[in-house]
């Protein structure tokens, strides 16, 4: 690990004003450490950021407002999480292990970095988001773990997080705080595709802060779940996995949030798989249509070729276990 | 800067880079925390803070500034064992017992947090109180891992502490 200098912050504009040079925020250390010790983040400067805010507060429109060093088990066995979100639940206890969720805060996990193991790498493969302009391994390499939509030619990685699937459904809000000021984003905006910078994974600004997330109101999201596909059962990354929050009314689908986590280089939301099932009935074969829709442009690599039939497979399967519980 | 570890203050390292988890063991030379894999994948360096169990590997020793830490060394009453520790030796819950100081003190956090209800992975219902059966304790303890051969061990000397506590 190289060395850096330690300091911790107590507000957001402390942070922002201790934020100087090559620098990053630390949350709770369970990706970031990592990165350092492997020598793949070299920051020469680390601002503590879990002395922020921790607390999850209901919103004036029946929201929630969710601050940035909320533990990730905080978040997850939060009552009002359980019952009007547990799609987040749901998506936050899929991943990691318990000890990680202990720890990982909810600003760090929207910031982790791809687990692509030729990005971790660092004495054997080239990876554009290492290292730019260096190439890509894994396009030719062992890549069944990689992206299969939205991925470019300098990158196939994919979004580690299980939690972030649900936001990408829930339509949740991200604040930020920066040089310029206080900011919102739609949280759909916060990831970036690879394009020809797959360094860059996010839109913020050198510096720039996550506070909070904020959850809208959306009732039928009590009808909604996360359903993840990986190679053993308990403890792995998603090969796939579906986030989903259904609403019926008289025999028609009136409301459907859809993302998908495992297949992108971000949490991928699957607009044109709601747009073939609004107004639609709720039949298998209706799902199984949307699903082909939103796949129609997947473009899978040497290995990965299985994820699109499975990706088709368990949002089928996911429609099919909601509709059951929401007729 | 210090940190409270086994009810006994310490001074903290001044290399930022330090892990907890070396810290233990290389600076106060409580080895009964182990090393496994280091990047947070095997759980054998699991510790309680403030009693929530996290990885030491992960972690930087200057973050938990006036934090308290328990390790295996202390989770027993000077000579007495922990009940965990008991039924550890009385169901073979290790062979090489490289991973067993994680197990119990990860076991201890799983504890608690089913005592407060928190659910898992393999809930049904993510309200309801939590019954620990075994499908529940192997998802729970997940993040700990043995690689030689006393897993149905470990998960029994857990079932008859653990859950039976749970359940009375």
């Amino acid at each position: 690990m190289n060395p850096f200098s330690f300091t911790r912050a107590s507000d957001p504009t402390e942070a922002l004003r201790l934020f100087t040079g090559n620098a990053s925020y630390l949350g709770g250390g369970t990706n970031l450490v990592d990165l350092m010790r492997e020598t793949v983040a070299r920051p020469e400067r680390l601002v503590d950021v879990t002395g922020l805010s921790d607390t999850i507060e209901e919103t004036e429109d029946g929201g929630l407002l969710i601050g940035a060093a909320v533990r990730n088990t905080a978040l997850a066995e939060h009552r009002m999480v359980r019952t009007r979100y547990p799609i987040l639940s749901r998506a936050i206890l899929a991943g990691a292990s318990a000890q990680i969720r202990n720890m990982a805060t909810v600003g760090g996990n929207l910031l982790q970095r791809t687990r692509c193991t030729y990005f971790y790498d660092t004495d054997g493969s080239r990876c554009n988001k290492r290292a730019p302009g260096s190439g890509c391994d894994a396009i030719e390499g062992f890549n069944r773990n990689h992206a299969i939509l939205g991925a470019s030619p300098a990158c196939v990685a994919t979004h580690p997080s299980d939690m972030c699937v649900a936001l990408a459904a829930l339509d949740a809000t991200v604040h930020l705080t920066g040089a310029g000021g206080a900011r919102s984003l739609p949280f759909t905006a916060l990831h970036s595709l690879p394009g020809d910078h797959p360094d860059i994974d996010t839109v913020l600004d050198p510096g720039e802060l996550i506070t909070a997330i904020e959850l809208p109101w959306l009732p039928f999201a009590a009808t909604s779940t996360y359903r993840k596909v990986r190679d053993r059962a308990s403890y792995a990354f998603a090969l796939v996995s579906v986030a989903a929050a259904l609403k019926l009314d008289q025999g028609r689908i009136t409301d459907v949030r859809i993302a998908l986590g495992g297949v992108a280089h971000r949490p991928w939301r699957a607009l044109k798989a709601e747009a073939a099932l609004r107004g639609a009935a709720p039949t298998e074969q209706v799902f199984r249509d949307a699903a082909i829709a939103e796949l129609a442009d997947a473009r899978p690599l040497k290995d990965n070729g299985f994820k699109v039939e499975l990706a088709k497979r368990t949002l089928v399967a996911v429609l099919v276990d909601l509709a059951g519980v929401a007729a | 800067m210090s940190i409270i570890i086994n009810g006994s203050a310490a001074a903290l390292p001044g290399d930022p880079r330090v892990s907890l988890l070396d810290f233990l063991r290389e600076d106060l030379h409580l080895s009964g925390t182990k090393k496994g894999c280091n990047q947070g994948a095997c759980g054998a360096c699991t510790v309680l803070v403030d009693g929530q169990r996290i990885l030491s590997c992960l972690a930087l020793a200057v973050q938990f500034d006036g934090r308290e830490v328990t390790t295996i060394e202390g989770v027993g009453h000077g000579n007495e064992l922990h009940p965990l520790q008991q039924a550890f030796i009385e169901h073979d819950g290790f062979q090489c017992g490289y991973c067993t100081p994680g197990q119990i003190c990860s076991a201890i956090g799983m504890a608690a947090e089913a005592q407060r209800g928190v659910p898992s992975h393999v809930s049904a219902d993510l309200s309801a109180d939590v019954i620990l059966t075994r499908e529940e304790l192997q998802e729970r303890m997940s993040g700990n891992l043995c690689r030689c051969g006393a897993h149905n061990g470990i998960i029994d000397a857990i079932t008859m502490t653990v859950a039976a506590d749970l359940a009375a």
